[in-house]
């Protein structure tokens, strides 16, 4: 058995009448009107509770929370720059380490947790990241992913979905918005071989909060890719978010499952998939594409999804197995 | 009871780093600042050292999870120099202004292009308005009781500021010295514990680095500013106390035979040594010259500095780092002593020479050779500054 199989034998999962009532993450702060991000962070948080320092990096997330002298933060919450919060923590993590080895400190059980939105996760701190994750410092990185820099204004990364207007990849005569395919992030997580990764969307809270426990107990490095709608980058209604990331999961656009000690497991199989134009619809990024380009984007979200269950196909026999090895037990 | 021993300056540094019982070293490599750490990584592998050494991926992350490591609460040390100071010099301004006591060796050297792993004091210069103290070695015992003062001088609730101690690569670095090199327990009587007045604790949330609006962010930086002014006197005092309890007396600038000087030299770091040699051969033909070396070169010592050389007529002032200011103006070293000058309307005469950059060796004769330019040159002839040894 893996170390993460291991450190979640006995995990038990949240429901709706044992939310934890904790909010780390307090009202109050500035997010815009009906923006996911912050809410997939309070739901993340209220699942790691309270024994945990945070590292930010600069961002949406940032900003809105800390403005001095106030701040929406109930645990200790440090912010640096953009590209280091992986190497922040990392170094959070190894002073616990020593001070409570050197009995300086007696507190063992603090989770520690970096979190970035997509860019700083994709582009200018993956190397911070991957350092990080190599090193297997025992910590939760967190991607907010929200497609796009949004918080200097909806520029592209490499995490935002090709065809997707922003302020720097606009559509245009010779354009069709950003032209290149979605940074797989999570993948790349999941080859620095570290124990726990997980997809997750706020419209699916139980789910989240359960994969962000398993993310705190499991020893060593783990990894979160959070979709975070964002209606003013998205220019969707401020009403909507939660009902795009709802879509985004149905038409296999933003399957969720989960990698544990390196074998994927889907979180919720997708029976009858609603088309890609549907996710696309109440999305103003996305109202340029002609029906072709639609098709084309089709094909891709069906391509990789039918990988995605391929990878799955391991971790779906290994849970018959146990199944029938209960069964026979009793 | 300090002992006797001979060995490398850099690996008497991680030694010395060691004494003061650091919690966390994260550092990445780069030469020469690389005996250091990988001393210090070795004495984490034997156990001699009880701390987490990270194996960073790049100097920015080194200064990330220093940062990290601080804010957590505990006594944190990196090393760097040159293009690795340059590549984290983004989180240096950080460190210094979330006021964190991190200490940092650097092994000065050049910095690119051309690519050059040799001894200057370009990353010194480019680290001087980061807000960090800047203490500068000249030779292997100065280095070595360095350490634990700048952790003193660090943690002090009087300063909190960051410290880099700066050896000149290769030629400080690299030599083998004899040291007296101080035991644990003399240090720690020393150097007391680390006893953060706030660290990322659960038990104690604190909001560390939150965004500065208009209306706070001058005010943030001033209050910055008078902690690396107060530093001052809290440096010397601790110099002080260093000196009455190991008997090794620092000040902040250093001198010699400056007294009764004509001619002053003013440089620092190890250079300084042949500019000694060279002042006892001009002595020796009669000759007024003197040095004064910077030992701490930020906070400035601007008082310190004039009291040392207020009695000279003529002035060495020593750059070893490119000036790229259009030609008209000197270079960083020498802008900033001739602004003490004009602050207290005192005109020496002043020449300002660069040398030594990019490993170039600086020799007896070019000292002699500045000194003679200085005393030969009339009013104006010198301009903003000259390069020497240097092939036209």
């Amino acid at each position: 058995m893996g170390i993460a199989s291991e450190a979640l034998k006995n995990f038990k999962g949240f429901n709706l009448k044992n939310l934890p009532e904790v909010e780390p993450v307090s009202p109050g702060h500035r997010a815009c009107q009906g923006c996911g991000e912050v809410l997939a962070l309070r739901q993340a948080m209220k699942a790691i509770g309270t024994n945990v320092v945070v590292c930010s990096a600069t961002g949406c997330m940032e900003i809105i929370t800390s403005p001095f002298p106030q701040t929406a933060w109930r645990v200790p919450w440090i912010h640096v720059a953009f590209e280091n919060a992986a190497a922040v923590a990392s170094g959070v993590e190894a002073a616990y380490k020593a001070m409570n080895r050197k009995g300086i400190i007696n507190q063992p059980d603090t989770v520690f947790v970096g979190y970035g939105g997509d860019g700083a996760t994709a582009d200018i701190g993956m190397q911070a990241l991957s350092g990080a994750l190599e090193r297997g410092h025992n910590f939760i990185y967190m991607c907010f992913d929200n497609e796009a820099y949004m918080n200097t204004g909806i520029q592209r990364s490499s995490s935002t979905p090709y065809g997707a207007g922003t302020t720097t990849s606009p559509p245009g005569k010779k354009s069709i918005g950003q032209s290149t395919w979605k940074k797989n992030m999570s993948a790349i997580a999941v080859a620095h071989g570290v124990p726990y990764v997980a997809t997750a969307s706020p419209a699916y809270p139980i789910d989240l909060m359960n994969k962000a426990k398993k993310a705190a107990m499991v020893p060593g490095p783990a990894y979160l890719h959070i979709y975070s709608p964002c209606p003013t980058g998205w220019r969707c209604g401020i009403e909507d978010g939660i009902e795009v990331a709802k879509l985004a999961v149905q038409s296999k656009v933003f399957p969720l499952y989960e990698v544990i000690d390196g074998v994927y497991y889907l979180s919720r199989k997708v029976a009858k998939p609603k088309p890609v134009a549907e996710y696309f619809k109440p999305q103003r990024r996305f109202r340029h594409l002609t029906e072709a380009e639609v098709a084309k984007i089709q094909a891709r979200v069906d391509q990789e999804y039918e990988a995605l269950l391929k990878l799955c196909e391991v971790g779906a026999k290994e849970k018959e197995k146990e199944k029938q090895t209960e069964a026979s037990e009793k | 009871m300090s002992k006797h021993v001979g060995m490398e300056v850099s690996i008497a540094a991680a030694e010395a780093v060691g004494l003061c019982d650091v919690d966390v070293v994260a550092a990445y490599p780069i030469t020469p600042q690389t005996h250091i750490v990988e001393h210090l990584s070795e004495m984490v592998a034997d156990g001699h050292l009880d701390a987490e050494f990270v194996p960073v991926e790049s100097e920015h992350s080194a200064m990330s999870c220093c940062i990290g490591s601080s804010a957590a609460g505990a006594r944190t040390f990196t090393s760097t120099c040159s293009q690795g100071y340059a590549l984290m010099s983004e989180l240096c301004y950080i460190a210094a202004s979330l006021r964190l006591p991190i200490v940092m060796a650097v092994a000065n050297r050049a910095l690119s292009a051309p690519i050059s792993i040799w001894n200057d004091h370009a990353d010194l210069m480019y680290a001087r308005d980061t807000g960090w103290i800047q203490l500068i070695g000249e030779f292997g015992q100065e280095v070595v009781d360095l350490m634990p003062i700048a952790f003193r001088i660090a943690e002090d609730k009087r300063v909190l500021l960051p410290v880099q101690v700066n050896l000149d690569g290769f030629t400080l670095s690299h030599v083998i010295e004899p040291f007296l090199m101080p035991d644990k327990d003399e240090v720690k009587k020393f150097l007391p514990p680390f006893k953060p007045q706030l660290r990322l604790d659960p038990a104690n949330p604190v909001t560390f680095g939150p965004v500065g609006m208009p209306d706070v962010y001058t005010e943030a930086r001033k209050a910055q500013d008078e902690a690396l002014k107060n530093s001052k006197p809290v440096i010397q005092e601790i110099f002080d106390e260093w000196g009455k309890q190991f008997g090794r007396k620092y000040k902040l600038i250093e001198t010699y035979k400056s007294e009764d000087a004509d001619t002053i030299i003013v440089t620092m770091g190890s250079i300084a040594q042949t500019a000694m040699t060279a002042i006892d051969h001009l002595r020796s033909q009669g000759k007024k010259v003197g040095l004064v070396r910077f030992r701490v070169f930020r906070p400035f010592p601007a008082k310190e500095l004039f009291d040392a050389i207020k009695g000279a007529k003529n002035l060495v002032l020593l750059d070893r780092v490119s000036a790229f200011a259009g030609g008209e103006i000197s270079a960083p070293v020498a802008l900033e002593i001739k602004s003490v000058l004009y602050d207290r309307k005192h005109y020496p005469k002043v020449g300002n020479f660069l040398v030594g950059l990019g490993g170039r060796d600086v020799t007896v004769q070019n000292f002699e050779e500045m000194v003679e330019r200085i005393a030969a040159a009339k009013d104006g002839e010198l301009g903003a500054y000259e390069f020497i040894n240097v092939r036209e």
